[in-house]
């Protein structure tokens, strides 16, 4: 029994050690944000700060500069929320529509389509950028906030097809079969039968999709410019200007702003995260 | 399984409606992935530099591509990068996984703990690593202040070393993930084979290397599929936290392709390194999706 004892103490004590090793990044971004650059230069990272303050976090909010321009991040904050609701939405809205067509309305050739959707899922996106680039110009949206709504778009609907597919292919198409008996055609089976059942997929669609839309930066850096760029742009421009002296705790500031959007998802509705990084991960 | 519903029975518009309303998704695909796929394909072809052409190079950039050492070097990084990063994310995820499996008090807590990076952006990831690793200010200084004077850690300035910093903060934001993985395919092991083991007097860590994990193979496959997937696709977390540097020494394809494609001016070596990273993806899913999808039309 001690035997055992010991071995339970053991794997606690690695598990304790493993949550210091994810921890400890986030402490030291906490602290490093609210100390002076005095105290960052006399004491460590892991030093506690002495004095509180949070003049790091209105200078990277407001005043920063981040290349050029000198207004923080707060504009970039703004293009992401203007970028990621309507692409988030739309992208969700199609993905449950495909979903509901390829698993309960299949046709010749559908699955075939659902497989040429799906590589999209791994496909390198660096291969669209040069197209891309391009055809925005054509359509007149380079360097727009419609155009990186497009682009997420475009690539975000493998993902979502994948997940409500997946989800409702789990539905018995009996239920299908006897609403189509009672007359009900393809729409109102959608709204009253399948939309009412769907509400942890969408939870999870829409959390997958807000994560990797707000945190995305190879479109952002590519396809925005100036005033439509979103905020992890604005966050890897600020972190590597290299004017004068470097304000490590505006640094940390920046980067939580950027991270506490999907971090507070996370918190709230970590159920849902951890079904869709699954759901993304095993197909099939 | 699903049974195709059959379509014949139904009137001229319910036939032809899933068909309709799926067709801007399909065409937005087959136009924005497939037919942007070979247009980049073709723009290898030409002699494009800072503006896109039509002039047909044949190989040309494909030669300058394989001439050019820094491409090597991203290849040689993103090797590297590959094995540490997957079997460094399957390693520390499997070894958590089991160790949360053992009826952990708090393990809800500790869960979310492991995995929360993994909802950050690589961008602020790589800023956060970038400040700890900082040579002058961050781990150095705090080993120096524990007493350990002679202790240095340059190696996000020593370009031997840099690509080796993307390994660590990679390893940070994804290893939680795989734990994830892992749990839950854990939880789906019958506990009654495991039982039926224990009182054969099979020990824990042979139960587990002899029954557990051989169950768990199609995780672990989806696992690698994923981990090697970002991999590849790793671009962010060397923009954030080294840009590449110093010089060109912790480039992976992806910097390279950004940074031919557009800053230098050098269109043409930009397409063909992206079809070679397409290709090289392509080679890893296509016939993991195709036993994917056949395991599906028989299931």
């Amino acid at each position: 029994m001690n035997q055992e004892r010991f071995w339970r103490g053991l794997v606690y004590a690695a598990l304790v050690f493993a949550a210091l090793y994810y921890l400890i990044p986030l402490y030291v971004m906490l602290t490093t944000s609210v100390k002076d650059m005095e105290e960052i230069r006399t004491g460590n990272l892991l030093s506690f700060p002495q004095n509180i303050g949070f003049a790091a976090w209105g200078k990277a909010w407001s005043s920063a500069c981040t290349g050029v321009s000198c207004d923080g991040l707060s504009g970039y904050f703004l293009n992401s929320v203007k970028m990621v609701i309507p692409a988030v939405l739309i992208s969700t809205t199609l993905g449950a529509i495909n979903g509901y067509v390829l698993s309960k309305w299949r046709f010749p050739g559908s699955n075939i389509v659902f497989a040429m959707i799906l590589f999209g899922v791994f496909m390198p996106f660096q291969v669209l950028l040069l197209p891309m680039a391009q055809t925005l110009g054509w359509l007149g949206i380079a360097s727009t906030t419609t155009g990186l709504v497009f682009v997420h778009v475009v690539c975000g609907l493998a993902s979502t097809t994948l997940f409500f597919r997946n989800y409702y292919v789990g539905i018995p198409d009996e239920l299908i079969k006897a609403a189509r008996l009672d007359g009900a055609g393809f729409w109102r089976i959608f709204w009253r039968i399948i939309i009412p059942m769907s509400t942890p997929i969408i939870m999870v669609t829409l959390i997958w999709q807000f994560t990797n839309i707000w945190n995305d930066f190879l479109f952002g850096v590519v396809f925005s410019a100036g005033d439509s760029q979103p905020i992890t742009v604005g966050l890897n421009n600020m972190a590597n200007t290299s004017t004068n002296v470097k304000e490590y705790n505006v640094d940390m500031a920046a980067a939580l702003i950027a991270a506490l959007p999907t971090i507070a998802v996370y918190v709230f509705c970590g159920k849902y995260f951890v079904k869709g990084l699954s759901a993304g991960a095993v197909k099939g | 399984m699903t049974m195709p519903v059959r379509t014949a029975q139904y009137g001229f518009a319910e036939r032809w409606l899933p068909r309709l309303v799926l067709a801007p998704s399909f065409v937005l695909t087959l136009v924005f992935l497939y037919g942007f796929i070979v247009w980049n394909g073709y723009l290898s072809f030409t002699t494009s530099r800072m503006l896109p052409n039509y002039e047909w190079a044949g190989l040309a950039q494909y030669i300058t591509l394989f001439d050019n050492e820094r491409w090597w070097v991203a290849v040689r990084n993103l090797v590297i990068f590959a094995v540490l990063f997957i079997g460094g994310a399957m390693g520390i995820g499997v070894v958590l996984a089991i160790l949360l499996d053992q009826k952990i008090r708090f393990e809800g807590a500790i869960r979310t703990i492991y995995l929360y990076p993994m909802a950050l952006s690589f961008i602020v990831t790589g800023t956060a690593w970038k400040w700890i690793l900082n040579p002058g200010l961050g781990i150095e200084k705090l080993m120096h202040d524990w007493g350990f004077t002679q202790f240095t850690f340059d190696w996000l300035v020593n370009s031997e070393m840099s690509i080796y910093t993307v390994v660590l903060a990679g390893l940070w934001q994804s290893s939680g993930f795989v734990m994830a993985l892992f749990l839950a395919g854990l939880r789906g092991v019958d506990d009654s084979i495991i039982k039926a083991a224990q009182i054969d007097g099979a020990s824990l860590p042979r139960i587990y290397w002899k029954i557990v994990l051989p169950a768990l193979r199609p995780v672990v496959f989806s696992t690698l599929m994923v981990l090697s997937h970002i991999a590849i696709k790793s671009f962010d977390l060397i923009m954030a936290l080294t840009g590449g540097g110093p010089g060109y020494s912790s480039d992976l394809p992806a910097t390279f392709m950004y940074s031919m494609a557009f800053t230098r001016g050098q269109m043409g070596v930009g397409a063909a390194s992206a079809m070679m990273m397409l290709m090289a993806v392509a080679a890893i899913v296509v016939p993991y999706l195709y036993s994917e999808l056949r395991k599906d039309g028989n299931g």
